[in-house]
C-alpha cells in the first residue's frame, strides 16, 4: 500500500498503519494537511498504491462523503476512507460530527500521535494529561478528549481503537472496517518519536507499554456493543498492568512529571476507563 | 403544484412560462440540468433553492443525493468530492455562508473541477444584515471561479443552465449570482425550456483502480504553473460565455448593451437593480439626455474588452465596496477607463428609479466623482 523509501520520519506510526491498508478492498483515501500528507507522497510523486486525494483539514469528511455519494451514483464500488490525524480531527470536527450523525458510508481513521506533528509538536485536544508540547511549555493542563467515546455517543456503525504496536489487531480492524457498511471510526494510537522524544527504535516499545499500563485502551464497538479486543482485553484488570511510570518516564514529553503528578495522571486513567466500562457489556 | 406542468414543458421540447422568484428560477434549472449530487446548508435569503431542490428529491421529480452538511465549508467539501468522483454538483449560498466556504471555492477552483453554485448575494457582517449587497460575491473575484450576475428571473434560470455548460467545458466553477430578495424573492414570469446540455465533461475523475495522488504538496513552479493555467484558461471562458449565449436565452454574453449606441454618458452596474437604472436611463432619454447602460453579466472573466470601447464619461454604480471605492469602480477603473464612482445600496438600502435619476443627473452635470449615496 505504501512504497518503501517514502518521506516519513525514521521510526514512524504512520507510515506502519499505512501499510495495514491492503485489508481494506477497493481504497480511495482522503487525507487533509498533517504528517500523512507528506507521507503519501509530495508532488509529482505518490507513496502510495492506491489512489489519494489531499483535501484541507476541516473538509475531509465531507469530501469523502462527497465522493461516496457520486460513486454510488454512478455504480462505482470504493471504500473511501477519510484518513486524518488528531488535528484534523480536532478542526474538523464539526465534520466528523455530521458525518457520524449522517452515518456516511465512509471509514474515517484517525491516526493520533497526539500532538500537531507536521507543525512542530503544538498541543492538540489529545494531547495527553501534562505532556509537554511547544504550546504548553510546563504540560498540558487541559483536558484529553476522547474521540472514539464521542464516536459511540453518535451511535456510529462500527468504531475501534487500535494501535500500531499491535498491527495484527489493526489489520483485523481494518478488515473488518471493510467488510461493513455505514459510518466506520478507527482511532489509533500513533507513538510519534520526535515529538514524543523517545528513540525511533522504539515506537513498537512504547505503544505496547501505553496498552499494557492502561494509558491506551483496546475496544470495539458494533451492533450497540462494546467488546475489549486483542491483547487488550487483559489490561481491563487494573492488576495485569504495568505502573503508568514505566510508560511515562520512557518520553521525553513527560520528563518534568513528579511522583505526584504521576499520581494525579493514574487518576484520571481510571476515570477513563470507568466511562469505557459503562459502555462495555464484558 | 406548478411543478407537474414545468416538468411537461420542458421534457418534450416545449417551453411554458410561469411565475417563478429567481430562487425558484434557478432550482427549476438545476432539475433539468440533472446533478448527481447536491449539498446544502440553509442561509437567507438562499434557502428556498435547496428547499426546492431537496422537494424535488423528495418527490421524485429529481434523481440526486442531497447531503445536508453541518456548515456551508462542509456544503463546498461535499460538492467537491462528489466532482472528483465525476458527478455532476450544486450548491447554493449567501454572505456568511459564502465566507465559511471561502477556503473550499479556492480549493474547487485549483483543482479545476466543474461546479455551479447560486449566490443570493445578500451583505456581510459585522453588524448583522440579511438584505441585499455584493459585498458577498466580490469576495470570490481572486479564487478563480467563473462569475455570473442575473439581472432578472429569466436571466437567473438561463444562466445556470449555461453554468453547467460552460463549467463542465472549461474546468472551472461558475457562481451565478442574484440578488437577494429583489430578485431571490420576487416573482416573475419565467418561460422553462430544456437547452439540453451534454453529459458530465471534466478533465480528470478519480477512481478505486487509479493510482495517482491528487493535490500532493507541490515544490518549484507546479503550484505556480497551476495557478497561471487556471487563470488563462478563466480568460479563455470569455469566448464559449460569448459562443454558447444564444443557446442560453441570448443575453449578450459578458455585458448587456443598453441604449449605447450614441450615449455620450456611460452607467456601468450588475445586478438587479440594472432593471430600475434602465428605467431612469429612459426617463433621461426623455429629457434629451444621451445616457446609457452597460451591465456587466460577469465579473469574471471580467468584460474588460466591452469596457475599454466604452467612449464618453463613464459612472460606475457599485452595490460592494473595497476600501473607499466599489469594487466594480476598482476594476473598471483598471481597464484604463477613469471612471466616476458611487457605491449605493450597501445593506440592501433601497435605492429606485428617482434615486437613479438623481444620481445620473448629477453625473452628466459634473457633480461626481466619488461619491457614497447615503
Amino acid at each position: 500500500m505504501i512504497l518503501p523509501g517514502n518521506t516519513s520520519c525514521q521510526g514512524c506510526p504512520i507510515s506502519l498503519a499505512m501499510r495495514c491498508l491492503d485489508e481494506i478492498e477497493n481504497p480511495v483515501l482522503v487525507i487533509p494537511a498533517g504528517c500523512s500528507t507528506v507521507v503519501a507522497g509530495l508532488h509529482p510523486n505518490s507513496a502510495m498504491k492506491i489512489p489519494v486525494i489531499h483535501v484541507p483539514f476541516a473538509s475531509t469528511n465531507a469530501v469523502a462523503c462527497g465522493l461516496k455519494e457520486a460513486y454510488k451514483r454512478l455504480g462505482v464500488e470504493a471504500n473511501v476512507i477519510a484518513w486524518m490525524g488528531d488535528g484534523a480531527a480536532d478542526i474538523g470536527f464539526a465534520t466528523l460530527s455530521a458525518s457520524a450523525a449522517r452515518r456516511d458510508d465512509i471509514i474515517t481513521v484517525v491516526v493520533d500521535n497526539e500532538a500537531y506533528m507536521n507543525t512542530g509538536t503544538q498541543a492538540s485536544l489529545s494531547t495527553f494529561w501534562k505532556a509537554k508540547t511547544t504550546t504548553s511549555p510546563l504540560g498540558k493542563g487541559d483536558e484529553k478528549r476522547d474521540l472514539a467515546l464521542i464516536m459511540i455517543a453518535h451511535r456510529a456503525d462500527y468504531v475501534a481503537t487500535a494501535t500500531v504496536g499491535y498491527v495484527e489487531d489493526l489489520r483485523r480492524k481494518f478488515r473488518r472496517a471493510g467488510e461493513l457498511k455505514g459510518f466506520r471510526f478507527i482511532h489509533i494510537h500513533c507513538p510519534c518519536p520526535p515529538g514524543w522524544r523517545f528513540p525511533s527504535e522504539k515506537t513498537i516499545e512504547i505503544a505496547r507499554k501505553a496498552v499494557a499500563s492502561g494509558a491506551w485502551a483496546l475496544f470495539e464497538y458494533y451492533n450497540g456493543k462494546l467488546r475489549f479486543s486483542g491483547v487488550g482485553k487483559r489490561y481491563v484488570d487494573k492488576g495485569n498492568r504495568i505502573s503508568l511510570a514505566d510508560y511515562l518516564r520512557s518520553q521525553g514529553r513527560f520528563e518534568h512529571l513528579s511522583d505526584e503528578d504521576i499520581n494525579e495522571l493514574e487518576n484520571a486513567i481510571e476515570k477513563e476507563w470507568e466511562i469505557i466500562r459503562k459502555f462495555s457489556n464484558d | 403544484m406548478q411543478g407537474d406542468l414545468q416538468t411537461k414543458g420542458h421534457r418534450d421540447g416545449t417551453r411554458v412560462r410561469v411565475l417563478l422568484t429567481s430562487n425558484e428560477a434557478i432550482a427549476e434549472a438545476v432539475r433539468i440540468a440533472e446533478p448527481e449530487v447536491i449539498a446544502a446548508y440553509p442561509i437567507t435569503p438562499q434557502s428556498p433553492i435547496v428547499e426546492r431542490l431537496a422537494e424535488m428529491i423528495a418527490s421524485g421529480d429529481l434523481r440526486a443525493s442531497f447531503v445536508r452538511v453541518e456548515s456551508e465549508h462542509s456544503a463546498m467539501a461535499v460538492i467537491h468530492g462528489a466532482a472528483t468522483a465525476g458527478a455532476r454538483v450544486f450548491t447554493a449560498t449567501s454572505s456568511h455562508g459564502l465566507a465559511y466556504m471561502y477556503e473550499m471555492c479556492w480549493w474547487i477552483a485549483g483543482s479545476r473541477l466543474p461546479a455551479v453554485m447560486a449566490v443570493a448575494t445578500r451583505s456581510i457582517g459585522a453588524p448583522w444584515n440579511i438584505h441585499g449587497d455584493h459585498t458577498d460575491i466580490v469576495l470570490l473575484r481572486d479564487t478563480g471561479w467563473i462569475i455570473g450576475m442575473a439581472e432578472t428571473a429569466q436571466e437567473a434560470f438561463d444562466m445556470t443552465l449555461q453554468a453547467f455548460f460552460v463549467s463542465e467545458e472549461v474546468n472551472i466553477p461558475f457562481a451565478v449570482g442574484i440578488d437577494a430578495f429583489t430578485m431571490s424573492h420576487t416573482a416573475e414570469v419565467v418561460e422553462i425550456w430544456n437547452p439540453k446540455i451534454p453529459e458530465r465533461r471534466q478533465a480528470y475523475r478519480v477512481l478505486p483502480t487509479d493510482r495517482f495522488a491528487v493535490n500532493a504538496v507541490t515544490m518549484g513552479k507546479a503550484r505556480m504553473k497551476a495557478r497561471y493555467d487556471l487563470a488563462v484558461d478563466l480568460e479563455n471562458s470569455a469566448k464559449i460565455i460569448e459562443k454558447s449565449d444564444a443557446e442560453f436565452g441570448n443575453h449578450g454574453g459578458l455585458v448587456e448593451k443598453y441604449r449605447l449606441d450614441d450615449a455620450d454618458y456611460v452607467v456601468v452596474m450588475m445586478g438587479g437593480w440594472c432593471g430600475d437604472a434602465k428605467d431612469a436611463i429612459d426617463v433621461l432619454r426623455g429629457e434629451g439626455y444621451k445616457i446609457g447602460l452597460l451591465r456587466l453579466r460577469f465579473l469574471r472573466p471580467f468584460p474588460k474588452k466591452a469596457v475599454k470601447e466604452l467612449s464618453g464619461e463613464v459612472l460606475v454604480v457599485d452595490k460592494g465596496n473595497s476600501d473607499i471605492r466599489g469594487v466594480l469602480g476598482i476594476e473598471v477603473s483598471s481597464c484604463g477607463i477613469e471612471a466616476k464612482n458611487v457605491v449605493a445600496g450597501i445593506g440592501g438600502v433601497d435605492v429606485g428609479v428617482e434615486d437613479f435619476c438623481r444620481i445620473f443627473k448629477n453625473f452628466v452635470e459634473g457633480r461626481i466623482e466619488l461619491e457614497w449615496y447615503l
